[in-house]
């Protein structure tokens, strides 16, 4: 494409530029979890590793942690189900309010965290105390399915569209049934859309706080809720530090994962 | 392949209505999602609604079920709540225009001059950090803002302090948080927009802004829409970064999150939290005639 040198120039500082941005406040974090300096006075004076050994010995750390993964596997677990069974009904089917199935998958992530969190934490004392369940991880379960839905239901939709339905009539043709249909034919052509859809799905559980806070009971406290509850107490610092520079270097997982289900990263 | 099941065993008749009847497949796809989103979800959503046409017995604390427009009254003449709305809308569009400033030039050069390796890392570069997580992020900047970090300790040389902690941190630190939202659907709304436009535009003798704004803004555009439902809704409903980053400053969140927890008034966080609710709702449906819904 033909653009003045000087165009291209300055894009390329744009693009250098904003990555620097958006990765130098990353790196400041991983070189402060070797920091020797406890309140962290830039630059480092001296290097450490003793805050990392100390935050695996952690024991809060770990129940937090086990705790977001048992969250988010739920969540993701009920996001697939829910997500697919809508994507199916929009994509394969015409019906009065189809245009508005979209719109309210949506409406749990657009909607400000707070909202949502409180709305549900409203619903949950009101109806489920009375039956005797209280606010706990079953909660928190059903609060990240809420707003994860949208993210299984928006790569199946495209799976669906993109698929057609010529291999599924094939294999009614052939003489297989809806559900033997779904079960040779359909599911493992749409699963690496639920693996991708899953796998943000999960990340976004494993992230999320807001709707946590309101629908977590007293015991439960997944890993944001203990970094936040652990943020502003100085003597915890560091530990809060390493745990924020471990998950940066986790963050790499998901996207190696996801690379290797697509070969396409717009695929998630 | 084995037959799964015998034919004419129950499960086999029951597959043979499914087929017979779409309408009975329809309605088994959507009776557990429609359960869930409109009378689990949607019903929590009304009911907090009606909540907040409700008061708080003063002495007691307990919610009395009486219509009043109390709540909304206070929200209107209080001129508190007044600023506190402003600001909030305020840092949301501060947070969308930055973003969808800083994020066009970086979606454009990795749609249209990167060459397509540099294109592959140069998306995972930017997607990366969404893994990370928020609290890490919006920790990573407290610490870039402390008195004795990062930022100060470049910016002394010059003369400069850190700003501190405050409105500016907050604005900051969110455009942080959801440049990958912007920069991710600009990028394939680019990558859409076929290079031979561009430079067709360039032989019929437009000049850069004149090809920007005929041809390359009408694919620009819906693209930052549906990046900004992100970037705006995000910082809308936010409090945590604000408490992390803001300093004292409060924005609608922060006082939504204070009448639920300190002063218990479950009412009056209703009635606020229908703010964030109705812009966000007028703002979706001004954005689906744009077909920015279909970018997400």
């Amino acid at each position: 494409m033909n653009l003045s040198r000087g165009t291209r120039i300055a894009l390329r500082v744009a693009m250098i530029v904003g990555l620097a941005i958006i990765y130098v406040p990353l790196f400041v974090v991983l070189i402060n979890s070797f920091n020797a300096d406890r309140t962290f006075g830039w630059p480092p004076a001296g290097f450490t590793g003793e805050w990392w050994s100390r935050a695996w010995q952690n024991g809060g750390v770990r129940s937090a942690l086990w705790t977001s993964v048992k969250a988010g596997l739920g969540a993701t677990a009920i996001a697939c189900v829910l997500g697919t069974m809508a994507a199916f009904a929009v994509q394969r089917y015409r019906f009065f309010g189809r245009e508005t199935v979209s719109l309210l998958v949506i409406l749990p992530i657009a909607l400000p965290g707070i909202v949502t969190g409180i709305a549900l934490n409203n619903a949950f004392r009101t109806v489920l105390s009375p039956l005797g369940i209280q606010l706990g991880l079953f909660t928190v379960i059903v609060g990240h399915a809420t707003f994860c839905i949208v993210t299984i239901y928006n790569n199946v939709l495209a799976r669906l569209r993109r698929l057609g339905t010529n291999v599924e009539e094939a294999s009614a043709d052939l003489g297989a049934d809806t559900f033997q249909t779904f079960r040779y034919v359909t599911f493992p052509l749409l699963r690496s859309a639920l693996l991708a859809g899953g796998l943000l799905s999960f990340a976004l559980s494993f992230d999320e706080i807001i709707v946590t806070t309101f629908t977590a009971g007293a015991g439960v406290q997944t890993l944001p809720i203990w970094i936040f509850d652990n943020l502003f107490r100085p003597n915890q610092a560091p530990i809060v530090n390493v745990v924020a520079a471990a998950l940066i270097v986790l963050s790499v997982v998901p996207v190696y994962i996801a690379q290797r289900i697509s070969g396409d990263t717009r695929a998630i | 392949m084995t037959s799964v099941t015998s034919p004419g065993g129950p499960v086999r008749r029951f597959a043979g209505l499914l087929h017979r009847r779409p309408s009975i497949r329809l309605a088994g796809l959507l009776s557990i999602p429609l359960l869930w989103l409109v009378v689990a979800y949607l019903g929590s959503l009304a009911a907090l609604f009606v909540t907040a046409f409700w008061t708080t017995n003063e002495f007691t604390g307990d919610v009395v079920k009486v219509f009043d427009l109390g709540n909304f009254q206070d929200l209107v003449n209080e001129s508190v709540y007044r600023t506190i709305t402003l600001r909030s809308v305020g840092v949301a569009i501060a947070v969308t225009v930055i973003d969808s400033l800083v994020a066009f030039p970086m979606a454009f050069y990795m749609a249209k001059i990167a060459s397509p390796r540099a294109q592959r890392w140069l998306v995972i570069a930017v997607l990366t950090p969404l893994w990370a997580g928020y609290l890490v992020k919006a920790y990573a900047w407290r610490v870039m803002f402390s008195g004795s970090g990062v930022l100060d300790w470049f910016l002394r040389p010059v003369g400069g302090h850190a700003p501190g902690y405050g409105l500016l941190a907050t604005t900051i630190t969110l455009a942080y948080l959801w440049l990958p939202y912007m920069i991710l659907p600009i990028y394939a709304g680019l990558e859409r927009l076929p290079n031979s436009l561009i430079d067709a535009a360039g032989d019929l003798g437009a000049r850069s802004f004149r090809t920007f704004r005929t041809v390359v803004w009408p694919t620009v555009f819906p693209a930052a829409v549906a990046g900004s439902i992100f970037t705006f809704s995000l910082s809308l409903g936010d409090y945590i970064a604000v408490r992390i980053v803001g300093g004292r400053s409060q924005l609608i969140g922060n006082v939504v999150y204070d009448n639920v927890g300190t002063a218990n008034n479950l009412p009056f966080a209703a009635a606020v939290a229908t703010i964030p609710v109705a812009i966000m709702v007028i703002y979706l449906l001004a954005v689906r005639r744009t077909g920015a819904l279909e970018n997400l």
